[in-house]
């Protein structure tokens, strides 16, 4: 006797929620186009039984000040204009970009710190430069995080900046200066479901409305804690299906600053000869976890290398093809 | 899938007879079902009721085996969907195809590489695991000149790739004895396909095109019925997202409705519905990621090869327990008293960073592994599984202060606010702060570091 398959279908409860980054002249900004990311209604690219209404984005990375610290391969790859961040964000502009991510160093070439004035400039530079939305992140020290952020986010109140980190230990800050310029905040916990929906809790209770907020659940690189990445996303995205609704956040996730830190990519010489080849090996990890954690669940992945831009696109796009 | 003590002891003579060992039927059922007994202890059993319990014990998706000694692969027998459910538990074979319409030189040095092919990470040997060769000649004695050659080179598994039964049988009679997995028996070839798998006692994939899973479940279900057991699923799907969709609904089925007819390994090809190497390799982590028992390459390249392996690792990693290494203190470069005495924790990946980073320095030195229960710097320390006083007890434990003469750690940058308490903990000490990230190591250990 001939069998019959049913095709299992998850009836989910819950969903991401949508979130719009960047604001056109008509809504406040001066954006030539905006980004929604969010909105599944079905665990990663399962178009059998969910829509997934928004394809997740690339958010290529450029710095406020040439970053000497970064693999030759990456320096090569953009040419001057690692220079001139407003350079930068019109060449990722044009090479398909989706979103750029303005990453505030700190400190410039000589050791200086980072001035408020200086960061607004550069933001400001950024933002005549390109019509793509914008994230923007501090250094990455509390302190200083909310010294530059809330400066960009007066500076540029209005545009839909994604500011980050906002962490348990300066979230009021990120929030307070989200609240007071139309802005939305990049919540980040260190890989685990508790503490990223603890920090949505605190950042909700500031009545910033959850429409406003990205998740960032920290990011592995391939054989540096993917796994961990991995996991906790994907039960963070079953948790929002399930309909718990601090969990359903969209998630960024910071691949090209993770893949680029480790020695398979920023490394030539010196490095065992089964490695490979390095341009291949190098590009291919940061396209390799991106994908990866693409079906974890990712809505927006950040990439370095400008190889990486329309392959990690082409392959959203396969992956939405239903 | 288990069955319960009761459902078991209706299946057993109920007579007491405690010739299996134990005092009654119920009892023994109880063991059994508890998979502390085993049911040939039962000298009563009908066969009947041994073919019942033996399905209901079988696992949800058959373990299959690719190959014979060492070199064989295992897959299947997954119990999970989601790796944090519990683990993975075989890895997929990785294979590379050749084609016996390329010249047998070009064949052999590939399947040379593919052998040949070893990468050390976190200290294990990582290889991939088989050859497989397509009949695309559509000449059965091409195809037995290529897996005679390909064997030549390899004692690894291998997937045999034809339509034509005849070409088939002239592939395995090159591969004598050694389970090679047939690709494949589909709609129109699957009688004298499951015949050759029965004769060969070789594994058999069913193959339907389009990610048809009734035709797919039909097929599997035939090819059973003739005799043979060792069935491997290839959906017919090619892309990201209908790869992704079948995979998915296979494994669902078999796992959370106990669906026999697909409860088997399922094989890819991601080469075949990509435009390029690098589309290839992104797809074939998806299937390492998503449900893929076997994936065929095909393209060889030590870059990509040593991607896909360290994928695999990561997500084939137990997630209960990271890999870890031996507290203790070991030596690099041959210290002596006077040489660096760093620290870090027992973190796999921590310990081989690090270590990799001294012995490639060159400077003698000590590396005092903590106890931090396998957690890396940070992760340890916010657990507190990293702190002042775990170094002070590693430093006690294992004798460090019998071993060198001088008085100085170097702790890790990550932990820089516990210098303080540490010494507290080691009175007489120094504690120094060492770089954040091991690739700064070398020049640390060259330049900082003063005796």
């Amino acid at each position: 006797m001939p069998v019959t398959v049913e095709i299992p279908t998850e009836k989910w409860a819950g969903s991401v929620r949508e979130v719009t980054l960047g604001a056109t002249a008509d809504e406040g900004g001066t954006r030539t186009k905006t980004v929604t990311v969010g909105g599944e209604t079905s665990l990663p690219f399962l178009h059998f039984e969910g829509k997934y209404p928004h394809p997740p984005v690339v958010a290529v990375e450029i710095q406020d000040s040439h970053p000497d610290d970064w693999s030759p391969l990456l320096l090569e790859a953009w040419g001057d204009v690692t220079k001139d961040p407003a350079a930068w964000a019109k060449k990722a502009e044009e090479i398909g970009a989706d979103l750029i991510m303005l990453k505030l160093r700190g400190t410039d070439s000589s050791g200086a710190e980072t001035t408020a004035a200086q960061a607004v400039a550069v933001a400001k530079a950024v933002l005549e430069a390109t019509g793509l939305p914008l994230i923007v992140r501090g250094p990455g020290q509390a302190e200083r995080d909310n010294e530059l952020l809330v400066a960009v986010a007066e500076a540029a109140s209005g545009e839909r900046i994604a500011l980050g980190l906002c962490e348990d230990k300066n979230y009021r800050t990120i929030v307070a200066a989200a609240l007071a310029h139309n802005q939305l905040v990049i919540a980040s916990s260190p890989i685990d479901v508790n503490l990223a929906k603890q920090l949505n809790i605190l950042i909700s209770d500031m009545a910033l409305p959850l429409e406003r907020v990205l998740m960032d659940p920290t990011t592995g690189a391939l054989g540096y804690g993917l796994e961990y990445s991995f996991s906790v996303m994907e039960r963070l995205r079953l948790a929002a299906l399930q309909g718990d609704s601090m969990t359903q956040q969209p998630m960024i996730c910071f691949v090209g600053e993770e893949s680029w830190r480790q020695k398979e990519s920023k490394v030539g010489e010196g490095v065992p000869e089964t490695w490979g080849d390095w341009y291949k090996r190098a590009v291919m990890w940061e396209a390799t976890t991106a994908i990866s954690l693409l079906n974890a669940g990712a809505d927006i992945i950040t990439l370095r290398h400008p190889d990486n831009v329309p392959i990690v696109q082409r392959v959203i796009e396969k992956l939405m093809e239903s | 899938m288990g069955l319960s003590g009761l459902a078991i002891y209706k299946l057993l003579p109920k007579t007491n007879c405690k010739e299996c060992g134990f005092p009654t039927c119920l009892a023994f059922a109880m063991k059994l079902s508890q998979k502390q007994a085993d049911l040939s202890a039962c000298p009563y059993i009908s066969e009947e009721a041994k073919s019942a319990l033996a399905a209901a014990s079988a696992p949800p998706i058959r373990l299959i085996t690719v190959g014979s000694g060492d070199n064989k692969v295992e897959v299947g027998n997954e119990t999970v969907l989601f790796r944090h459910e519990k683990t993975f538990y075989h890895p997929p074979g990785l294979f590379v195809r050749v084609k016996d319409t390329q010249p047998l030189a070009e064949v052999e040095e590939t399947v040379a590489q593919v052998d040949g092919y070893t990468v050390e990470r976190v200290g294990m040997d990582l290889r991939l695991n088989g050859i497989a060769v397509e009949n695309a000649s559509g000449k059965a004695d091409v195809f037995a000149t290529c897996v005679e050659a390909v064997r030549s080179k390899t004692q690894l598994p291998i997937i045999l790739v034809a339509d034509d039964p005849t070409a088939m049988k002239a592939g395995l009679e090159k591969l004598d004895g050694s389970t090679p997995l047939l690709h494949a028996a589909t709609a129109d070839n699957w009688e004298a396909m499951a015949a050759l798998a029965k004769e060969y006692k070789s594994p058999i994939v069913a193959q339907v095109p389009d990610g048809d899973l009734t035709a797919l479940a039909n097929l599997a279900e035939q090819i059973k019925g003739a005799g043979v057991e060792d069935i491997v699923l290839d959906p017919g799907t090619r892309g990201f997202a209908d790869s992704l969709a079948a995979l998915t609904q296979i494994r669902r089925l078999a796992l959370k409705k106990n669906f026999r007819p697909l409860g088997y390994p399922v094989i890819t090809f991601p080469g075949e519905g990509t435009d390029s190497e690098a589309e290839e390799v992104m797809l074939a982590s998806e299937h390492i990621a998503k449900y893929a028992s076997l994936i065929v390459l095909d393209h060889f390249d030590p870059a990509t090869a040593y991607i896909l392996l360290t994928l695999r690792l990561n997500i084939y990693t137990d997630p209960q327990k990271p890999i870890q290494v031996s507290p203790g203190l070991y030596e690099i470069n041959g210290p002596g008293p006077d040489s660096p005495l760093l620290t870090t924790t027992n973190f796999s990946l921590t310990y081989f960073s690090v270590a990799g980073e001294v012995d490639g320095s060159g400077v003698p030195s000590w590396l005092l592994i903590t106890d931090s229960e396998g957690m890396s710097v940070l992760t340890a320390w916010a657990a507190g599984n990293f702190d002042a006083e775990i170094i002070a007890k590693a430093v006690k434990t294992f004798g460090v202060e019998n071993k060198i003469g001088h008085r100085k750690i170097v702790i890790p940058g990550a932990v820089a606010v516990i210098s303080g308490e540490l010494e507290e903990e080691l009175p007489g000490w120094e504690i120094k702060v060492g770089p954040r990230e091991a690739v700064d190591i070398p020049v640390y250990l060259k330049n900082v570091w003063k005796n």
